[in-house]
């Protein structure tokens, strides 16, 4: 009997021929992941236990990427930076993207990849639960606490149990309003956000070779000074795992292709990371615990009313719902591809309401320099249209310190495109947050109101 | 390991997300720090939504103004308790509070892992909607190999779902605990390695 790409990796990574779902297992870690919210802790608990001078397990293969409460006045979130400072010194670490530095990134989901720390085949764990983004890579990509990872940091090894996968198959040719956001929230949307809790979520079918159809013209253009280009569709479909935490997935997971080897090999070259990884695909006869098949075409934007991913509905349902704030921003819609998207509808308009706009790293925001629509820069078309542009970190997508750009300090009605709006998530717990497709904010954006992007897409 | 549990409880409802559970603001303290963990405990479950604290009423703080401990132990929720961020912070903070037990109808499952293999609390399973029937203040007892919660108040008893392959790590008190009887990681931190 054949077996998916998530039990095929962790088998593997196990040494073993196969795994079964629900079998316990140890397996080797690739890469390991913290950030300067849970890298304090994870240090203490690998210090605790490991002794103050233990060497962590494999010096490559850890990476350190400050990107929540970066640009704060806050003293204990400057000292948690100094801890990642200090540890990366003392433990010689050569992947530490510091901050205020030439190497300084922005949210971690996003640089990973930027810089090469993503392989199809590989194990990856991060201290954030949104680490399940890398799954876009064919790798086997998963969030854990402190002490799991401290427990990594001395061994290089964990155990886990081997989920279950549940396939998604998304069909048909989506129109060019329809991004990997309104994908991912119908997909939560139909099983719930825990519909997913201690499974695996693949994704499949024709439409993941035809996703970022609205950037499409943009493919290719040089983003950075290494000469990396721009892909709409791999940033689709890290929209699309990304988002899986929402229904409670372990992982999610795409098959890679060529288009994902491209782009792994440019950027692993482009940062000094390359080394070799072995890609795995679903074996035919896979078993799958259920099989959802998504018609695509025939999608409508969808947003997620307060206060969770799932309470979905479709744009049209909600038009005309009064807004105070849009933000787009975070690992979920603060790529180039979200970038693009909210430029074009924002182009030649201005907005109602308060707009934040922060590029998730400093590549991107970068590249608002670099890439122009319509003879303007999209930095241009930002400010023109009155958007407050912010310096890339994960900003106000959960909130953070009192004073962080575009916090919800009030009970304010905001959409946004990040992933969770849970009580709270965005400051005041009293706020209502409504998720959606970077199309959709900015049209709403622009009317001060919820608003179907196809309105005003020109 | 305790096997009999005590406590009034406090109930929740469905889907307590881990920014309810602690909010974003007070991550910057660091947990491996003792004092600063305290500061967990006094902002456990701040964030709920002032109605839906402690229910069926709602507006009871968990933890009383300028304390660092709640008076509740046992916190009953209902499903999808501790979705959302990965961040451990969320059972340190109930742990910092004094919790021992979280009785709910189902787990995010990096919460339900990080208490677990952080030691900090005993995630229990319940098919019964508990947080329907328990009133916050109730005082409640846990047998946990007995697999029963009994509600002391009303005299009413429900079954709990067995821990199943999670006990022995709960017994030795959390992951490290565990992997050291089984040889995974050295006995003594040793400082003599360079
Ligand atoms: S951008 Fe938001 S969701 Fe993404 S890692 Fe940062 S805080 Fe988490």
């Amino acid at each position: 009997m054949g077996q998916t790409l998530t039990e095929k990796i962790l088998a593997r990574a196990a040494g073993k021929a196969r795994t079964e779902p629900g079998e316990n297992i140890w397996v080797n870690v690739d890469v390991l992941m913290t950030h300067d919210v849970c890298g304090p802790g994870t240090i203490g608990v690998f210090k605790q236990h490991f002794g103050p001078t233990a060497r962590v397990w494999d010096r490559d293969r850890v990476v350190i990427i400050p990107d929540h409460y970066i640009f704060t006045k806050d003293e204990k979130a400057r000292r948690n930076i100094e801890i990642l400072r200090e540890f990366a010194r003392e433990q010689q670490l050569p992947y530490f993207y510091d901050v205020g530095t030439e190497r300084y990134k922005g949210v971690c989901h996003i640089a990973l990849p930027e810089e090469g720390h993503t392989r199809p085949g590989e194990v990856l764990l991060g201290t954030d639960s949104h680490t399940c983004t890398a799954g876009a890579f064919g790798e086997f990509a998963t969030g854990v606490g402190n002490t799991d990872a401290g427990f990594v940091l001395g061994t290089g090894k964990i155990w886990l149990k081997v989920p279950p996968t549940l396939c998604f198959v998304y069909e048909g040719n989506p129109p060019p309003w329809i991004t990997a956001k309104d994908l991912i929230l119908a997909t939560i949307g139909l099983i719930g956000c825990d519909g997913a809790t201690y499974k695996a979520m693949e994704f499949r079918g024709d439409a993941l070779a035809q996703l970022g159809a609205i950037a499409a013209d943009f493919a290719g253009t040089a983003v950075n000074e290494r000469g990396v280009r721009f892909n709409p569709l791999i940033e689709e479909r890290m929209t699309l795992c990304n988002m899986v935490i929402e229904a409670g997935g372990k992982n999610g997971v795409i098959e890679p292709d060529d288009v994902t080897i491209e782009f792994v090999e440019e950027r692993m070259k482009a940062a000094g990371t390359y080394r070799p990884y072995e890609p795995l695909k679903s074996d035919k006869d896979a078993t799958y615990e259920a099989v959802y098949t998504i018609r695509v075409d025939e999608l409508e934007p969808v947003v997620a009313r307060p206060h969770s991913p799932d309470n979905t509905a479709a744009v049209s349902e909600l038009a005309g719902e009064p807004l105070d704030r849009a933000y787009i921003g975070s690992c979920t819609g603060g790529k180039l591809f979200d970038m693009i998207a909210a430029a074009r509808i924002l182009a030649g308009h201005t907005v109602k309401i308060d707009t934040y706009v922060v590029p998730a790293t400093s590549e991107i925001l970068q590249a608002l320099d670099r890439v122009r629509l319509n003879g303007k820069t999209l930095r241009q078309v930002f400010e023109d249209a009155g958007c407050i542009i912010g310096p890339p970190s994960c900003g106000a997508c959960l909130g953070g310190p009192l004073d962080t750009l575009g916090r919800l300090n009030e009970p304010l009605r905001c959409i946004s495109s990040t992933n969770r709006n849970f009580p709270g998530r965005m400051g005041h717990k009293e706020a209502q947050v409504f998720l959606a497709s970077p199309l959709t904010v900015a049209a709403s954006a622009v009317r001060g109101a919820i608003t179907d992007p196809r309105e005003l897409l020109p | 390991m305790e096997t009999r549990i005590r406590s009034l409880a406090y109930v929740l409802g469905d889907n307590i997300d881990t920014d309810q559970i602690i909010p974003a603001r007070y991550l910057v303290y660091n947990p491996a720090d003792p004092e600063e963990y305290r500061m967990f405990g006094r902002y456990a479950l701040s964030g709920v939504p002032t109605e839906r604290a402690g229910l069926p009423d709602g507006r009871i703080p968990f933890v009383r103004d300028g304390e660092y401990t709640s008076d509740y132990q046992v916190v009953i929720a209902g499903k999808n308790f501790g979705c959302g961020s990965s961040r451990e912070h969320a059972p340190i903070a109930l742990n910092a509070a004094g919790v021992k037990a979280v009785v709910a109808n189902s787990y995010a499952r990096i919460f339900f892992r990080n208490a677990v293999n952080g030691g900090y609390l005993i995630p229990l399973e319940t098919a019964e909607r508990l947080c329907e029937e328990v009133r916050t203040g109730d005082v409640v007892e846990i047998d946990i190999d007995g697999c029963l919660l009994t509600n002391i108040t009303t005299g009413k008893q429900y079954r709990l779902r067995p821990l199943g392959d999670v006990r022995p790590i709960i017994a030795a008190g959390g992951i490290f605990n565990y992997a050291r009887q089984a040889g995974l990681v050295p006995n003594q931190p040793d400082s003599s390695s360079a």
